[in-house]
């Protein structure tokens, strides 16, 4: 590390730290503490969302995967950016014509029993745990690899950043950071892009010419199927990777930032351009990694693959590109744990203190004290889980979370929409059938289970044969939603609202006054 | 101020709401416009796989050495873009039907 490295990691980290002092004085409300008031734009909380989704996992994970596994890698990028079609086309302005702060608000719009939202909370705190876990663990990494400092003193580092954000800034000062985030994150990959493509003559055909012979795998490089070998795996990880987005609570939180449904569509076309461009260049990336870093190298430093793009950095830009490409991973990581802390830290002080406990009769200042120490609590949680995780792959945490995300929430998200019959029964049953098959079939498949000692937490051999169960458990989360709601005694419980009421409100946006 | 969710004391007559013509126009016209897209990203989207999987016929060569695969792919992109296009032009058509419900058959 060279003192340019240390100038422009420490004015990364300051910049965000000012803008957490400016959004501190504008932080009273809970209102303002977990959507920002409702204030903001369109482009901004398009920004935002972008600054949001573009985590550790797509910035490293994706650039990582393609360098080793050529259009395999690529996957994700498409899976990850039509799961917005799905959230456009489905799920956004019902969602924000529906509910408040959370998820579980907007399926407690028309299930009032406490066991829907406290199930609706459950999830949500799993996700962002698993969600957290793996930036956490990619942070420690990154801190390590730069600095040289041991793994745990990293976790602690990012783990008070992190806390510093919400507990001051809240929503506001998590948006903002996320926001100048985004724009950073695009600057570097822009220009690490410019620069591979300079290295190849500005000849886009010519460089999957090179690319040929330039990866141990050959042509095979440009084909599908050098990780994926079994179609029907692959198949259950792109279910997870497009239903997945629809059910993330930090993203679904994002809805809620701004004044209305309208507001809510014209941020989903930003991060959509935003988050689609980005995906486009992750080949520049992975291409640009696999030629002038090498497979070998790659695998030394990381056999995930997680360090291949700073390492690229380093390779064509020098010192200086490689710790500006550093430091925006890091924002990275921060901005979006900022933002995953935040939503934990609502289901329980919004969903579990607020509604269930308390009924609702809640001050402002209670909510606004419940949701820090709540942050304070999830914050120290996954600070500690993670100190015990540095062998776990990264991104099987967030595949984890993206499968737990379209097994538990999204079957009850659509049909609390979409479906007359659902009922309160068929809403529980499939959001904790989702989560529970989601677990236990991760916990006996082979990320977890592998007949080689010490490569996986259990060593033999796996009982279920895909990595992500996503093929099993998000039918059944929708099974278990249809057969709750049909063999349940009672058809509509007396804390139901008329799906009259939610149709309306859904479609409309229109809300009665809340006195 | 308490936040709970206001239920249960509504003075509207959200059945009739429902029931109304100007309202099940809105949904039917919302569906009709959105059910085609939605089942072809689906399908466009999971086509992909079966392709890769069970044939080779996007291994071939499409421009220079880049094949139908990564052509594919991009369309993919191409397509999210598009149909998000679209669907912003369509529902602001929708914004003013939604307003016209409500001033008609709520603030009347």
């Amino acid at each position: 590390m060279s003192w340019i490295s240390y100038v422009i990691f420490f004015a990364v980290i300051a910049l965000t730290l000012y803008i957490t002092y400016w959004a501190a004085q504008q932080t009273t409300t809970a209102s303002d503490f977990y959507t920002a008031g409702g204030s903001l734009t369109g482009w901004q909380n398009g920004m935002a969302i972008a600054g949001d989704y573009l985590s550790a996992a797509s910035f490293l994970g994706i650039a990582g995967a393609i360098s080793l596994n050529g259009f395999d890698g690529f996957y994700y990028s498409i899976g990850w950016l039509t799961a917005y079609l799905v959230v456009l086309f489905l799920i956004a302005e019902p969602l924000r014509n529906l509910g408040k702060f959370t998820m579980a608000d907007m399926i407690g719009a028309r299930f009032g029993a406490k066991k829907v939202r406290g199930a609706a909370a459950l999830n949500t705190i799993t996700i962002v745990m698993f969600y957290m876990l793996a930036q956490l663990v990619g942070a420690g990494a990154l801190i390590k690899l730069l600095f040289g400092i041991e793994y745990w003193i990293a976790v602690l580092i990012v783990g008070t950043m992190m806390l510093i954000y919400v507990l001051f800034g809240g929503m506001t000062a998590t948006s903002w950071v996320q926001i100048v985030k985004a724009i950073l994150l695009m600057l570097g990959t822009i220009i690490i892009s410019f620069l591979v493509l300079m290295k190849f003559n500005f000849n886009f055909i010519s460089m999957f010419e090179t690319m040929k012979t330039a990866t141990p795998h050959g042509e095979a490089f440009l084909h599908s199927g050098v990780v994926y070998t079994d179609t029907i795996g692959l198949i259950s990880v792109l279910i997870a990777l497009v239903l997945g987005t629809a059910g993330l609570p930090h993203i679904l939180m994002r809805f809620f930032t701004v004044k209305d449904a309208k507001t809510a569509r014209s941020s989903v076309i930003y991060s959509v351009w935003i988050i689609g461009i980005f995906y486009v260049l992750t080949i520049f990336l992975g291409f640009g990694a696999a030629k002038f870093v090498g497979a070998d190298a790659i695998i030394a430093e990381n056999a995930a693959g997680n360090m291949a793009a700073p390492m690229l950095a380093g390779v064509l830009g020098g010192d200086a590109l490689e710790s500006f490409v550093a430091a925006v991973a890091f924002a990275t990581i921060l901005a979006v744990v900022a933002g995953l802390v935040l939503s934990g830290a609502s289901a329980i002080a919004h969903d579990i203190y607020g509604q269930i406990f308390k009924n609702g009769n809640v001050t402002e200042k209670q909510q606004v004290n419940a949701a820090r120490w709540a942050s304070i609590a999830i914050g120290v949680f996954s600070i500690l889980l993670a100190l015990g995780s540095e062998k776990l792959n990264v991104a099987f945490l967030v595949s984890l979370a993206f499968c737990v995300a379209a097994s538990a929430n999204v079957p009850t998200i659509l049909l609390t929409i979409y479906w007359k019959r659902f009922n309160t029964t068929g809403a529980v049953a499939s959001m904790l059938t989702g989560l529970i098959v989601a677990l236990v079939l991760v916990a006996i498949s082979p990320s977890v289970m592998n007949p080689v000692e010490g490569a996986t937490l259990i060593t033999g051999n796996p009982i279920f044969p895909y990595a992500n169960p996503a093929i099993v458990s998000v039918p059944a989360g929708f099974l278990a939603a249809v057969i709750g709601t049909l063999v349940s005694s009672k058809r509509h419980e007396k804390d139901e609202v008329s799906y009259a009421e939610v149709r309306f409100k859904a479609e409309t946006g229109y809300k009665e006054l809340d006195l | 101020m308490t936040n709970q969710v206001a239920r249960g004391k509504s003075t509207m007559d959200y059945e009739k709401l429902v029931q109304s013509e100007d309202f099940k126009g809105l949904v039917k016209r919302k569906q009709n416009f959105s059910r085609p897209y939605v089942v072809f990203f689906f399908a466009a989207y999971f086509l992909l796989p079966l392709l890769t999987g069970y044939t080779k016929i996007l291994e071939k060569p499409a421009i220079g050495a880049m094949t139908w695969t990564w052509i594919y792919a991009f369309s993919m992109f191409v397509m999210v873009w598009i149909f998000t296009s679209i669907y912003m032009n369509k529902a602001k058509q929708f914004d003013i039907e939604v307003d016209k419900i409500i001033e008609k058959n709520v603030l009347k």
